[in-house]
């Protein structure tokens, strides 16, 4: 009793492995039973998969179509410009998370040292190259992040503003010169695999963002055309199904263009996607809207602040923050539903997926097709849920 | 009393409905430039719709109120003036939590008064120091107590440079203890000749600064005076109820 300042947590509270393993898995010999069948399931069904996954699945079919999976039909030639656009995201992440997540070192170190991760997989030496080349961006745009953050913040908000513009273009190309020179033009139709799902998924989400906003605002307006335009446009979309919207925008959207207009098939769909999503979001940012105390206006316009400054300063900072997980629930659904465009005809990954599986050699790897896509999709998907989840921690400083 | 004096807000037989419910039955009040008027009653009685009505947070239907000379009619360009003119703090403090406290006090100054940001944090900075909490400048409104809050929506309302004040029951959401960090503050600021309308139940407080003292009860002002009136020689039966009530505790 020298230090009765210290007293130490109860023996049952103190860790151990063999004092926890009896506490909650063989407690009592029904426990013991039950412990002992469930690690037996356990056992079978691990073992069933790995014995699938290492040596009955035919893996070559995914090595095989690497390509087709990642950028579909693009040609080869042109692959250094998705490289380099994908080399510039890379560059704005390191810089980013450097700038505003500095103590992420894990999550940083995991994102860029994945590419070199990947480049001591068997693919052939160019793509390794690029791989190196993408951790190396990477790795500079922390390392100037880290160095000066707060000169570069201005600078990198930009690079995110400009990156889709840029990367559409990278992938387009500008030049018509039938395929030949740098930046030749590459049409939609060539466009696919995992660059057209992610294409469609950053402008559908991008896109519907402020859209969804101002639907939402349009509903609580005391202007009734605006409102009732809301409403009626909120209710409409979300009772139809996006396949039939996208049926819609391929099938029925050239019966009221004028002949001989052809509006793009790729831009068709992320309009249906677009137009979709945004309803969904407008409700979910009124549900935010609505979280928001009474008070919160009163003392705003008490203030003078008018209706648009209130709202912009005051009501959608807090409201907006409140739904990051609702928000990026969505965009995760956006990213999964793009796999709906493969029906209308288009190639991304699932399309892809399905024409791999149509080529005569490899007829009937459904497994090994379907198990790598759901990987990659799962992969993505954890990551963008891993990205909201650190948003809310470093934006939750202060708001209790 | 106030005849020599420029009156400031002019309320003429004010009405106010909430569907069938008659909340306001004809208030008239002639407040002069830098008097302190307390009001007071019994929850219900419509004190907190009335002093609403001054900044148009209530919408009043009948009568005619009148701010620094500015009629409040549905005129969205009236209302802003009056607003700018009319700072307010709440029973609830309504601080804006996403903001810390320097910017909870700069953001209307910047945005409605267009000061720049290193005017707007030198005044805001002043402001602390008068309501004695300079060190929190940095700290968002969850971290601060109660009275700490309250005395932030204080100087947030000051920054704006308002000609008049009102109080909607400041200190009936603060722990007993944090009530007069708050109500010294409130004394400062009457004694400094800001034109103030208080709701409250603080005696002591009407007491020490009030000029007049308005009882309302049941939407009507039943009863009106100096505190020396109203505490020594209340004519109303209710007054003299209500009073025995709150003071005998």
């Amino acid at each position: 009793m020298n230090q009765p300042d210290t007293v130490l947590p109860p023996l049952t509270e103190r860790s151990g492995i063999l004092r926890w393993l009896r506490h909650n898995l063989f407690g009592t010999w029904l426990d013991g039973l039950l412990t002992v069948f469930g690690l037996l399931l356990i056992y079978l069904a691990v073992k069933g998969l790995l014995t699938w996954i290492f040596t009955i699945a035919e893996w070559e079919v995914v090595l095989a179509n690497l390509r087709l999976f990642m950028i579909g039909q693009f040609p080869l030639e042109q692959a250094p410009r998705l490289w380099v656009g994908l080399g510039f995201l890379l560059f704005l992440t390191g810089n980013s998370l450097a700038i505003w997540d500095k103590r992420s070192y894990v999550a940083a170190t995991l994102v860029l040292a994945f590419p070199l991760f990947l480049a001591f997989l068997p693919f052939n030496s160019a793509n390794r190259q690029w791989l190196v080349f993408l951790t190396a961006t990477g790795a500079i745009g922390w390392g100037l992040g880290f160095s000066n953050p707060q000169a570069l913040k201005k600078t990198i908000v930009a690079g995110w503003i400009i990156s889709l513009p840029i990367l559409v273009l990278l992938t387009r190309g500008f030049t018509e010169t039938d395929g030949v020179g740098v930046m030749a033009i590459v049409g939609t139709n060539l466009w696919g695999g995992l660059l057209l799902t992610f294409l469609l998924t950053v402008v559908a989400n991008i896109f519907s963002f402020p859209l969804g906003l101002f639907l939402a605002l349009g509903r609580r307006s005391e202007l009734p055309i605006i409102r009732w335009f809301s409403v009626g446009y909120i209710e409409l979309v979300r009772g139809v199904p996006l396949i039939t919207i996208l049926f819609m925008a391929q099938l029925m959207l050239p019966l009221f263009v004028p002949g001989g207009m052809d509006i793009d098939r790729v831009l068709r769909a992320m309009v249906g996607m677009t137009l979709f999503s945004a309803a969904y979001l407008a409700e979910n940012v009124r549900g935010g809207l609505q979280a928001i105390p009474k008070g919160q206006f009163e003392a705003a316009h008490a203030l003078g602040l008018s209706g648009a400054k209130t709202m912009i300063f005051v009501i959608l900072p807090q409201a907006l923050r409140l739904i990051i997980p609702i928000l990026v629930g969505q965009f995760i659904s956006v990213f999964k539903d793009t796999a709906l465009v493969a029906i209308v005809g288009l190639f991304d990954l699932l399309g892809i997926a399905r024409t791999v599986l149509s080529q005569p050699e490899f007829i009937g790897l459904h497994r090994e097709v379907y198990a790598f896509v759901s990987l990659l999709y799962w992969v993505l998907s954890y990551a963008m849920s891993y990205i909201s989840q650190r948003l809310e921690t470093s934006l939750g400083i202060g708001t209790r | 009393m106030n005849d020599l004096k420029q009156s400031i807000i002019t309320v003429n037989d004010v009405h106010k409905w909430y569907g069938n419910f008659h909340a306001l039955k004809g208030i008239n009040m002639d407040v002069a430039k830098g008097e302190v008027i307390v009001i007071f009653g019994p929850s219900g009685s419509g004190k907190s719709t009335f002093i609403r009505t001054i900044n148009r947070l209530e919408e009043h239907q009948r009568g005619e109120i009148l701010v620094d000379g500015i009629a409040l009619t549905h005129d969205v360009r009236n209302i802003e003036a009056v607003r700018i003119e009319t700072g307010m703090v709440f029973q609830q403090f309504n601080l804006f939590p996403h903001l810390t406290v320097m910017q909870n006090i700069t953001l209307a100054p910047i945005q409605v008064r267009k000061w720049d940001k290193q005017k707007a944090e030198e005044t805001a900075l002043q402001l602390l120091k008068r309501v004695g909490i300079p060190e929190q400048a940095n700290k968002f409104p969850g971290q601060l107590s109660g009275g700490q809050q309250q005395r932030v929506a204080i100087a947030r309302a000051l920054a704006m440079q308002p000609k008049i004040m009102l109080f909607d029951e400041p200190t009936s959401a603060l722990d007993p203890e944090m009530i007069k960090e708050v109500l010294d503050v409130m004394v400062e600021l009457a004694k400094s000749g800001m034109t103030m309308l208080v709701v409250t139940h603080e005696m002591g407080f009407a007491r020490a600064v009030a000029n007049r003292m308005f009882f309302f009860d049941q939407g009507q002002i039943v009863e009106s005076g100096t505190p020396e009136a109203i505490f020594k020689a209340p004519k109303e039966e209710r007054t003299k109820l209500f009073l025995s009530q709150i003071l005998s505790h």
